[in-house]
């Protein structure tokens, strides 16, 4: 029995049949974190817990109490994401040993519907970068190539599900952050209509465009993990009321004659031959299945990222000026007040942090709102319209989620405008709002993992995750393990 | 290319932003942010005078809540991970001479 390549109900039937506990169960990814995280750096903090709470499900299910649907399944954790008690620090310095004295509304529940939190993983600082590199603790690497980044900022939820360090585990998403590593890994990133999941316990970056989402091999596992977060919230103003719906239901339906959209600005130049190759696999795939295949034209792409890199820091500015030396872990001492703010911020944020600070507080200035986060916004809605024009016509949207394949470290540490050219593919669809989801379709020459997106209109998840699962139903793709770590 | 932020701006956003730069950081900030708002500038080929802004991806409205007293956290949950605190309150350095 190979548990690494198992999907959730192939779990949960092992766990009630018995065959496995849920000691054993998450025994075994300790163990693995154990032998193999110091190769690759994806955890921060684990959870010292996870073995007793593993041992309390088995008991009550020997004595045959009522368990919830989960019981026993471990989960990682972005570390943006609050979890009671245990650490959690937004891979930042000014976040140092901090412990939440709540659960943010993801992590309650999953707890309640028996989830076992293994520990917290890696991440830009802030979520701001798009290799995880901005990480003050550590540097998390690509399993398929240790010399390679993982992709983020979600870098360590993708790292440990592709390695098999964890089987499941929930990111973030502002410009691409779950898609993107997905894609450099080899696993499926979902990211989810905003609003759909709440936010009230997810470290603030920028709020018009954040998004929790799930990381798994099988999409299926991602659309449980839906069920479960994906719920309507008081406690987060920009929560949605929607009807609550069984993601997992509406996988294999036929998808003869349904619409598939190939946005023409997203193929043209920049992109690695090899991507394209299996990009245009996947296309070719949806075509032998009775599927239309459609060109369409979003003609504001290429306005994306600029958009996004004056909204997002705007936002960011205004988030994160909470970072001041009074209330959270870390302060730098000082003879006065204005001292202490400053030299707090100045010693507490790393370098991409305050670069994204500082942008964002000149374009929110005076004299320059109205050229910058003004025209922003204006062109927001031309990237939203090119969005419902396209799914006035199809029922998804097909792309490449990154246009080549994971990078070095330090390749594009110090050009930070080629660094955000990482995420071109991804960012619309944080700024149009709607869901998406990258999954693997293939290697490079190098055997480095390759990624398409399905993106979809507002709250049309199941229509993606159908999509997604009848590739996955004949494909290997997200089954791969990295050599080193398949044993 | 041209330059949009000079030394004396750079100082002035950081002072808003409540960021101390030191002398070695100033160079590089000023030329990373330039070359961003040279990007940033791909804005200005767009005529946007009819659009309205989009602010949120979904048209979100105003959402209240009965105003009733629920438990909050406990006191020593509240200031557990404060730097300094003291009778109940955040302490920080003197702020009235």
């Amino acid at each position: 029995m190979d548990l690494l390549t198992l999907n959730i109900n192939e779990v949960l039937e092992l766990l009630e049949s018995k065959k496995i506990s849920a000691y054993e169960l998450n025994k075994f990814y300790l163990d693995r974190i154990q032998r193999f995280d110091g190769q690759l750096d994806s955890f921060l903090a684990l959870n010292e817990n996870a073995l007793n709470e593993a041992r309390l499900i088995d008991d009550k299910r020997v004595k045959g109490e009522n368990l919830p649907k989960y019981a026993g399944v471990p989960i990682a954790l972005k570390d943006n994401i609050i979890t009671k008690d245990l650490y959690t620090t937004c891979s930042s310095k000014i976040l140092e040993n901090f412990n939440p004295p709540y659960d943010s509304t993801v992590s309650s529940l999953l707890k309640e519907n028996g989830f076992i939190v293994l520990g917290k993983v890696n991440m830009d600082e802030f979520a701001m970068g798009s290799s995880t590199e901005t990480s003050y603790y550590k540097k998390t690497k690509n399993p398929w190539d240790l010399e390679r980044v993982p992709g983020g900022s979600s870098g360590g939820a993708a790292v440990c599900v592709a390695a098999g360090l964890a089987p499941i585990s929930l990111g973030s998403d502002t410009g691409g952050s779950i898609r993107q590593p997905a894609a450099l890994c080899g696993v499926c990133g979902f990211k989810p209509t905003y609003g759909l999941v709440s936010r009230y316990g997810l470290v603030a970056f920028a709020s018009s465009l954040d998004q929790i989402g799930p990381f798994s091999r099988d999409i299926e596992d991602s659309a449980h993990l839906l069920n479960i977060v994906g719920k309507y919230d008081p406690k987060d103003s920009t929560s949605i009321k929607t009807v609550e719906k069984d993601y997992t239901k509406g996988i294999n339906n036929d998808i003869r004659d349904k619409k598939i959209g190939i946005p023409k600005e997203y193929f043209e130049g920049g992109i690695d031959s090899d991507v394209l190759k299996c990009v245009n696999g996947a296309i070719d795939f949806y075509k032998s299945q009775g599927a239309e295949i459609v060109e369409v034209s979003m003609p504001h792409t290429e306005y994306a990222i600029a958009v996004y890199y004056i909204i997002a820091t705007a936002e960011a500015s205004s988030n994160l000026a909470r970072y001041d030396g009074v209330r959270y872990t870390f302060r730098s001492e000082a003879e006065n007040l204005i001292d202490m703010y400053e030299s707090t911020r100045s010693k507490g944020f790393g370098k991409e942090v305050k670069r994204r600070i500082m942008l964002g507080t000149y374009v929110l200035s005076a004299g320059y709102y109205d050229a910058y986060y003004l025209k922003a916004q204006k062109v927001r809605s031309l990237i939203k319209k090119d969005f419902m024009d396209a799914f006035e016509k199809v029922d998804v949207l097909l792309a490449p989620t990154s246009p080549h394949t994971a990078f070095k470290f330090g390749e594009k540490m110090n050009d930070p405008v080629s660094m955000y050219l990482s995420d071109i593919f991804t960012i619309s669809l944080n700024l149009f709002g709607g869901c998406g989801v990258s999954i693997p379709c293939g290697f490079d020459n190098k055997g480095l993992p390759v990624g398409f997106q399905l993106l979809g209109n507002y709250f049309e998840e199941e229509k993606v995750i159908n999509f997604a699962k009848i590739y996955q139903n004949n494909t290997n793709w997200h089954k791969m393990l990295p050599e080193k770590f398949k044993k | 290319m041209s330059e949009k932020l000079s030394r004396e701006e750079v100082l002035k956003i950081a002072k808003l932003a409540r960021l101390r730069l030191e002398e070695e950081e100033i160079e590089g900030l000023r030329t990373d942010l330039n070359n961003i708002l040279n990007y940033i500038d791909k804005l200005s080929e767009l005529d946007t005078s009819d659009i309205e802004p989009t602010s949120h991806a979904l048209d979100v409205v105003n959402v209240f809540r009965e105003d009733v007293a629920k438990k909050g956290l406990s006191e020593e949950d509240v200031f557990r991970n404060a730097p300094e605190s003291e009778f109940s309150h955040f302490k920080v350095p003197r702020v009235i001479e």
